[in-house]
């Protein structure tokens, strides 16, 4: 065994696993208060990432001064979504709303491939992100760095938002019923509204991070469907899950591409291995590691 | 929506079971059908290549839809995964004609009868999971499908794809398009007669009574899981039945053709025009496959005006699928029959409709 190489997954599987998280935390958060899967998130994180390069490159703004743009950029999309696209079709069946949102993901898909083109792009050096750091023999590139102390804010900022504040208590409210929370004065719509703003946020800040990374791509929506095994793994309504998942589904298709370098020699394992374990984890504990079980009653 | 009033005249009662049941509602009902194909049947020679080659794949398409409205729009399951089996009945039928030197015409039912084996072994999570569970799950089986298809070289050529040879009657090949626009049809009709006769039998019921309320259906004693894993068996089986039609009519299958977006096409055909509607699939496909030409077309005229437009060309087809499928949904979530449903009622009502 090269232990060496080994390792080197490792890491790689744990920085890209919190960035899955991250946008698994999104996905939760959408499902969780207004049950709507949105099949888009994908999409929302290339726009945030392709508005941002935008913003940097055509605009010639500071990174900064661009990050904060494309959050209040994002905030305002994911509400004009959610207003008109989402709000009509509350109470119409599963398959609906599904729909909805994979519409939404092609329309969107096409529009910025259309918009942006359709090559790759390098967001400008911004922290010296290239750069790479050895840590403990290992080499760690300072934007893979980067996006970990991202990752790790992101989510102390949701634990916080949801813990501590009032509008996190009305949005727990409201998932948790939301005729109650509508009968003690909290408006549901508005909440609704919010939960999209903040997670087409969250995920416009893990496309620019996964941009820096990378570079900015179409191809980047592929981290949306990704995240699907990360949340049934995690359970679809918990958060913690999401993040558990997330590293989890990133640890182990680095694992699944060692392995396959290493003794099975199949190739393209590491795209696949995670949709596998998908299947097997529906077939024994669809309900995933956190998620509550569905009791239905007549 | 509004009610739709019974499009029956006055006086036409129904007076047994026997008589609710039919496979035509009315008599102007089956003569229009019957009308409507004898029409295409004579039509198609004098249509041209270019209306007969979208014919064809109008019918191939339709009977995939069919297939995937029984799933969806009969049994309330939902399927991302329909473009990957209706691509293994592609290659299936191929794999089949080339390397056993099975006849086309044969190959392609068997393709559709192994292409339903592959539908049912995929079902069989959707025997205790459904709504979105189910949903990614199947995009799961799409992927999955999708990189078997890339790596199976000894069943479909992976990468060079594999070489799909037109069928032939007793001799005739069936090489031009028209004569291949005949097979198509004649599929269609078996696949709409079949279909509309099995949502009348006892398993249809017990189907739409899957759908309607899963666990009422369970007490009254339908086998959930045999009905849910049915449901995936035969809509494969229609699904590998139009894939192969699909392939032997490019006489090539190739990998790349059967992506994620097929499968969302598939769903947006049925949702648009009408779920649980035998019809309605028709329509729909009818209509994904048009509007995208529309919209180019539209596209290029505008870019007389607007050079910009001239670049969006490719794209606007695309967006034109997600726009229909986001527009329908919200303004006409019952679908294209449902919008003719009301146009025939309001005529009948005339004086009085709204």
């Amino acid at each position: 065994m090269k232990w060496d190489l080994f390792f080197q997954l490792l890491v790689n599987g744990l920085i890209v696993g919190m960035l899955y998280g991250v946008v698994a935390m999104c996905f939760v958060l959408i499902y969780k208060s207004t049950q709507v899967v949105n099949f888009a998130q994908g999409e929302f994180l290339v726009l945030g990432a392709w508005v941002c390069l935008a913003l940097v490159t055509q605009m010639q703004l500071p990174f900064f001064l661009a990050f904060i743009f494309t959050l209040i950029f994002m905030a305002i999309f994911g509400i004009v979504v959610q207003t008109v696209i989402l709000r009509p079709l509350i109470g119409e069946p599963i398959i609906s709303v599904i729909m909805v949102t994979i519409g939404l993901s092609i329309f969107m898909q096409s529009l910025m491939n259309w918009v942006f083109g359709n090559d790759a792009k390098r967001f400008p050096d911004v922290f010296g992100s290239s750069d790479v750091v050895s840590i403990m023999g290992l080499n760690v590139e300072v934007a893979y760095l980067l996006s970990l102390v991202l990752s790790v804010v992101i989510m102390a900022v949701f634990f916080w938002f949801f813990r501590f504040t009032r509008h996190g208590l009305a949005m727990r409210a409201t998932a948790f019923d939301q005729q109650i929370a509508q009968s003690l004065g909290i408006s549901v719509k508005q909440t609704f509204a919010m939960a999209w703003a903040i997670s087409a946020m969250v995920s416009g800040v893990a496309g620019i991070v996964i941009g820096i990374v990378n570079s900015v791509s179409n191809s980047l929506a592929f981290v949306g469907i990704k995240v699907f095994p990360a949340v049934i793994l995690g359970g679809l309504d918990s958060i913690v899950g999401a993040v558990v998942g997330g590293i989890i589904i990133g640890v182990l298709e680095n694992l699944a591409e060692y392995a396959d370098g290493q003794w099975l020699k199949i190739g393209n394992l590491y795209t696949i291995a995670p949709f596998y374990v998908l299947i097997i984890i529906l077939m024994i504990k669809p309900y995933g590691l956190f998620g509550t079980k569905d009791i239905e009653r007549i | 929506m509004g009610h739709v009033p019974n499009p029956r005249p006055a006086g036409d009662f129904r007076t047994s079971y026997v008589d609710d049941n039919r496979m035509f509602k009315t008599h102007f009902e089956k003569y229009a059908a019957l009308g409507i194909l004898v029409a295409v049947m004579i039509a198609a020679p004098f249509l041209g290549n270019y209306w007969v080659s979208q014919l064809i794949v109008i019918g191939i398409y339709a009977i995939a839809a069919i297939g995937l409205n029984i799933l969806v729009g009969t049994t309330g399951q939902i399927s991302l995964g329909h473009g990957a089996f209706f691509g293994f009945g592609a290659f299936a039928s191929a794999w089949l004609a080339t390397s056993f030197n099975v006849p086309t015409l044969i190959s392609m039912p068997a393709a559709a009868l192994l292409t339903t084996a592959v539908g049912m072994i995929f079902g069989v999570p959707a025997a205790r999971i459904k709504g979105l569970y189910l949903a990614i799950a199947t995009l799961a089986s799409q992927f999955i499908l999708e990189d078997f298809f890339a790596r199976a070289d000894w069943f479909s050529g992976g990468v060079y794809g594999a070489l799909a040879d037109r069928p032939d009657i007793f001799g005739y090949v069936l090489d031009t398009d028209l004569s291949y626009f005949y097979l198509v049809l004649f599929w269609l009709v078996l696949s709409v007669i079949g279909v509309t006769n099995l949502l009348r039998s006892r398993d249809g019921r017990a189907l739409v009574a899957v759908r309607d309320h899963y666990l009422s259906a369970e007490v009254m004693g339908v086998n959930l899981t045999k009905y849910r894993i049915l449901s995936f068996g035969i809509s494969s089986f229609f699904a590998g039945l139009a894939g192969a039609l699909f392939g032997h009519y490019l006489e090539y299958v190739s990998v790349e053709g059967f992506t994620i977006l097929l499968s969302i096409q598939f769903l947006a055909m049925i949702i648009i025009g009408g779920l649980g509607s035998v019809y309605g699939s028709i329509l729909g496909a009818a209509f994904i496959l048009l509007l995208p030409q529309l919209m180019e077309s539209i596209t290029s005229v505008m870019a007389v005006a607007f050079p910009a437009m001239e670049s969006g060309k490719a794209y606007v087809k695309q967006m034109s699928i997600g726009a229909a499928i986001i527009l329908f949904l919200i303004f006409e979530p019952e679908g294209l029959v449902h919008r003719w449903q009301q146009i025939r009622a309001s005529w009948k009502l005339f004086p009085f409709s709204r």
